[in-house]
């Protein structure tokens, strides 16, 4: 099996005057692993249709290996589906699922018995030909799933929330399952989470989506570090939104005006002073002065003299304690309340809630992005 | 409709469609249109169809409401049909609880069968049941004059006759609706209500029928249609010694299409049953609050 | 006693008289069917007799009812008009199911009014309506084509609600997964759309059968000169009265008797399976063989 390039340019689909999606482009490589994440609503699903077919797009144009596909049926399409509740035949065995896409290409049966055996044994179900479909668990029901959408063949397999029905655990263990697959077959898989550690363990690439636009495509690393947008930085992962005002920027760094004072941040697009902005620093880069310091290169970046370090005074509103770290909220009576994430020194149990504190974090642990909406929590 | 095509395609999804539109049409809609504009036409021979004299009037609405008879059996029709729907209600309700909330397992099962069979038993068949009950040579009159308490037979026909008939043989459409809507209701309700010292009335009154209502409504609406549009019913009653008088509308209708030959008057009279019969769904809609999808249980 | 016993005591004995109200009559329907007396009535009892379905009188002439030979002409139209009843109405309905199912919004609800008001219309007025058209519009007179299109009216109706209550369960996306996978439309509706229906299909001939089968008011207007089963036994209620008319009854119930205690032994075998597996049951035993 061979992956197929998928490429949508400037795709939009409307129902009436709604845009369910709007100037889609994106190009997804033959045989990666792409996820699509973002909330519910954000317009995700409505893609991965639009690539099966189901839809058809309202402007632009979709290309899968460089051939038009607008007009094309679901059927006709070099893409398989596996749903979101899987749809799985309830009145055919497990193997009459499997082989049901080559019984309607007219396979003969032996044909079909023997492809469906192997491709059980590709999902690690040998032996559950025969079984019913109501006989499975939730996990090998998402085999079947995956093994009848490969029985055609398809260079792209679309994935719709696959995972979301299942119980963590076993949520888990499917991820390196799905993975492995994709590998073993090099088919493109275009999949649809709004559960990042899911995008971000298994792609190799991730678009991140709101309202029906794409906000940023990149590495999963790319897109936790390097968020392009306010959205991006607050949807994926936990981070400290502080809006305010560019006061200056130069070489790279800028000073912007928030509520708890004049800070300072990474500043790749050299935003315009007086315009808004949003700076934004994750937990875990953040210190607290006398707790949680480490010895790493950052930690002595932090203390050197010269490094531009951001201060903020405040007071220790709260702790979790997770165990290998400890979450911690400082209050701070000018403005938002920050979160920090600290790693378990063995001094963490000096912490006392109420105790003034100093959060500390050096200019290039955060980032200065144009004001844009925030993700909800 | 894209939706019909996308699950069926081009072809099937026409084919779906025209089959339906094509029983929407030829069975429903045009058959009833064409019955309402006769109602609208003089009763003409063949010849004279379309020509100067075939003009729309009022006048086969004007000759039901001018005569007495047919006026005073139309209200008769009414009011009896009326009556038959309470008292189907009446008699059904208990039963339906009972078997709905109370009654478990085997019991339940056994009681619910014993209903289904009255039920395919042929209309004409359970209402001659009745008819032999009521007859001349029945068994009330046998047995009250084995008993002495009369001396000759009691003609036993006429409107009370035909209303056993018809609370016999359509009782069944009320009592299948009321159980389907009592079957749904959650046993606990009774219970929280009994515990928080509802008596039985009320928790009838506050939590069973307001739950029930939906049924009570299509058990209503189903009796009434039935029994203001029997034909079978009065038909056989009739014979009863006495019976006579019992006259029905259905009746007139039939006999002037059959005997009269006069297909407009009877379309007329036709349309004026079926305007009851909608005013009634309307009416018992509106007052139980349910929509018309209700029906479809 | 307390005030509960009192009203469970209560209950009983209005049950006890409900289903007397519903079985006696049939009881002495049966009874008479039985008795020699030459009128159909239980009393006075003159003896035990089975001429009524075989038998001849004193002068020799036959009194039974399998001796008739209108009423065998009468039982063969209603087989053929149930029939017909069948293939028509079958598919009216699926196709209204179908196409309802697929629609959205106000034009659904008109569609749906339509389609289920045969329901509440009085069959009479369906059977006016059926041959006034089909006279006037197309020169068809009454007759068992005619009395196969005015049952149906409203038979498809029923089927259509039939269909669906099925379909409410039907998941949706199992279509766009065989059409997904490839299949084409039909394949689609032959391989997942019909096995899922095929309970319903069954059900829906059934009913369309019994219905057929036992329709007075509608099939008197558009029967013309024929004769069916039903109005055999009302001419035979109004005109001549023998005991041959509760023979037919007797059959009736025996019919039903049996097919109502079949349907009870089903039910509790389903009941039961449904217990031991709670959710694959029903699939299980719909479950086509594989292959």
């Amino acid at each position: 099996m061979q992956g197929a390039e998928v490429a949508l340019e400037g795709v939009g689909l409307a129902y009436g005057a709604f845009w369910a999606v709007r100037g889609i482009d994106l190009t997804v490589r033959p045989g990666e692993f792409f996820s699509l994440l973002g909330p519910s609503g954000c317009g995700k699903t409505t893609i991965l249709r639009l690539v099966s077919g189901f839809v058809e797009p309202t402007e632009g144009v979709i290309r899968i290996d460089g051939r038009d596909v607008r007009g094309v049926g679901p059927a006709a399409r070099p893409t398989a589906l596996v749903f979101q509740n899987l749809a799985l035949f309830p009145l055919m065995r497990v193997w009459e699922n499997v082989a049901f896409g080559l019984e309607v290409r007219g396979v003969a049966k032996a044909e079909r018995r023997r492809r469906a055996e192997e491709l059980l044994e590709l999902v690690a179900l040998p032996g559950f030909a025969e079984k019913r479909v109501d006989e499975l668990s939730g996990g090998q029901r998402q085999r079947v799933a995956i093994a009848r959408a490969l029985a055609v063949e398809p260079k792209v397999l679309l994935l719709d929330e696959p995972l979301s029905a299942l119980d963590l655990k076993l949520r888990q263990h499917m991820r390196a399952e799905l993975k492995a697959i994709q590998r073993r077959t090099g088919v493109t898989f275009l999949y649809i989470t709004h559960d990042q550690g899911e995008a971000f363990t298994m792609s190799d690439r991730v678009a991140v989506m709101s309202q029906g636009r794409i906000e940023q495509v990149g590495t999963p690393a790319e897109i936790y570090d390097a968020p392009a947008t306010a959205f991006v930085a607050s949807f994926v992962g936990e981070s400290n939104p502080l809006p305010g005002r560019v006061r200056e920027s130069a070489g790279g760094l800028a000073r912007i005006d928030t509520a708890l004072g004049p800070l300072r941040a990474r500043d790749p697009r050299g935003l315009a002073p007086g315009s808004a902005a949003i700076l934004v620093v994750r937990p875990e880069r953040c210190r607290l002065d006398g707790a949680g310091e480490g010895d790493g290169p950052a930690d002595r970046l932090a203390r050197a003299e010269d490094a531009p370090v951001n201060r903020i005074e405040g007071r220790l509103a709260r702790i979790d304690f997770e165990g290998a770290f400890a979450n911690l909220v400082v209050a701070s009576p000018a403005g938002p309340a920050l979160k920090v994430q600290v790693a378990n020194d063995g001094r963490l149990s000096r912490l006392e809630a109420g105790a003034p504190v100093t959060v500390r974090f050096p200019a290039e642990a955060a980032l200065a992005l144009p004001e844009g909406p925030l993700a909800r929590e | 409709m894209s939706e019909l095509w996308r699950r069926f395609g081009r072809l099937g999804g026409g084919l779906v469609l025209a089959t339906a539109l094509l029983w929407a049409l030829l069975l429903i809609v045009l058959p009833q249109l064409l019955m309402v504009e006769l109602s609208f036409r003089p009763n003409l021979p063949a010849a004279a169809r379309g020509g100067p004299e075939d003009v729309l009037s009022l006048a086969n609405y004007a000759a039901l409401w001018a005569n007495p008879l047919h006026r005073a059996i139309f209200w008769q029709t009414i009011w009896s049909s009326l009556l038959v729907t309470l008292l189907a209600l009446l008699v059904c309700y208990p039963v339906a609880f009972h078997l709905a909330q109370e009654a478990r397992g085997t019991r339940a099962l056994l009681l619910a069968t014993a209903l289904v069979i009255p039920f395919w038993v042929n209309e004409i068949l359970r209402t001659f049941s009745w008819f032999l009950i009521l007859a001349r040579n029945g068994l009330v009159n046998r047995l009250l004059l084995g008993l002495g308490v009369i001396e000759e037979p009691l003609a036993l026909g006429g409107v009370g006759a035909v209303m056993i008939g018809m609370v016999y043989a359509y009782v069944l459409f009320m009592i299948f609706p009321l159980y389907n809507a009592l079957e749904s209701l959650d046993r606990n309700q009774i219970e929280a209500a009994r515990d928080l010292g509802a008596s039985t009335w009320r928790i009838h009154w506050r939590v069973v029928i307001p739950h029930a209502k939906p049924g009570i409504a299509v058990g209503c609406v189903m009796t009434f249609m039935l029994a203001a549009g029997t034909f079978a019913v009065p038909q056989i009653m009739q014979s009863l010694p006495g019976g006579t008088n019992a006259r029905w509308f259905t009746q007139i209708i039939y006999s002037y299409f059959f005997d009269g030959g006069d297909w407009n008057r009877g379309s007329a009279y036709a349309f004026a049953l079926l305007l009851l019969c909608i005013v009634f769904v309307m009416a018992t809609m509106r007052l139980f609050r349910v929509g018309l999808r209700d029906i479809a249980k | 006693m307390s005030a509960r016993g009192l009203l469970r005591l209560f209950t009983a004995l209005y049950l006890a008289l409900f289903f007397a109200y519903l079985f006696l009559p049939l009881v002495f329907m049966v009874a008479a069917a039985f008795n020699a007396s030459r009128f159909p009535t239980m009393l006075p009892w003159e003896g035990f007799t089975l001429q009524w379905f075989w038998g001849f009188d004193a002068r020799g002439r036959p009194t039974g009812l399998f001796q008739d030979a209108r009423m065998a002409a009468a039982l063969w139209n209603s087989i053929l008009i149930g029939a017909g009843v069948i293939l028509l109405s079958v598919p009216l309905g699926l196709a209204g199911a179908l196409l309802l199912t697929s629609l959205q919004s106000r034009l659904k609800g008109f569609l749906y009014a339509v389609l289920v008001s045969p329901i509440l219309t009085p069959g009479v007025i369906l059977g006016i309506s059926t041959l006034i058209f089909w006279q006037r519009a197309f020169e068809v007179g009454g007759g068992l084509f005619l009395a196969v299109v005015g049952q149906s009216t409203f038979i498809a109706s029923y089927c259509m609600l039939l269909f669906m209550a099925r379909l409410e369960r039907f998941d949706r996306t199992l279509e766009e997964a065989a059409l997904d996978l490839g299949a084409s439309h039909l394949q689609m509706v032959r391989r997942i759309l019909l096995p899922f229906l095929r309970p319903a299909i069954l059900s829906a001939a059934l009913i369309a059968f019994l219905q057929s089968f036992e329709n007075y008011n509608t099939t008197l207007f558009v029967i013309g000169a024929e004769d069916t089963l039903t109005i055999n036994i009302a001419t035979r209620v109004r005109l001549g009265l023998t005991p041959a008319v509760n023979a037919i009854g007797v059959l009736f119930i025996a019919a039903t008797v049996l097919a109502a205690i079949g349907w009870a032994v089903l039910r509790r075998r389903e009941v039961a399976v449904r217990r031991e597996r709670p959710v694959p049951a029903r699939a299980q035993r719909l479950a086509p063989a594989a292959g």
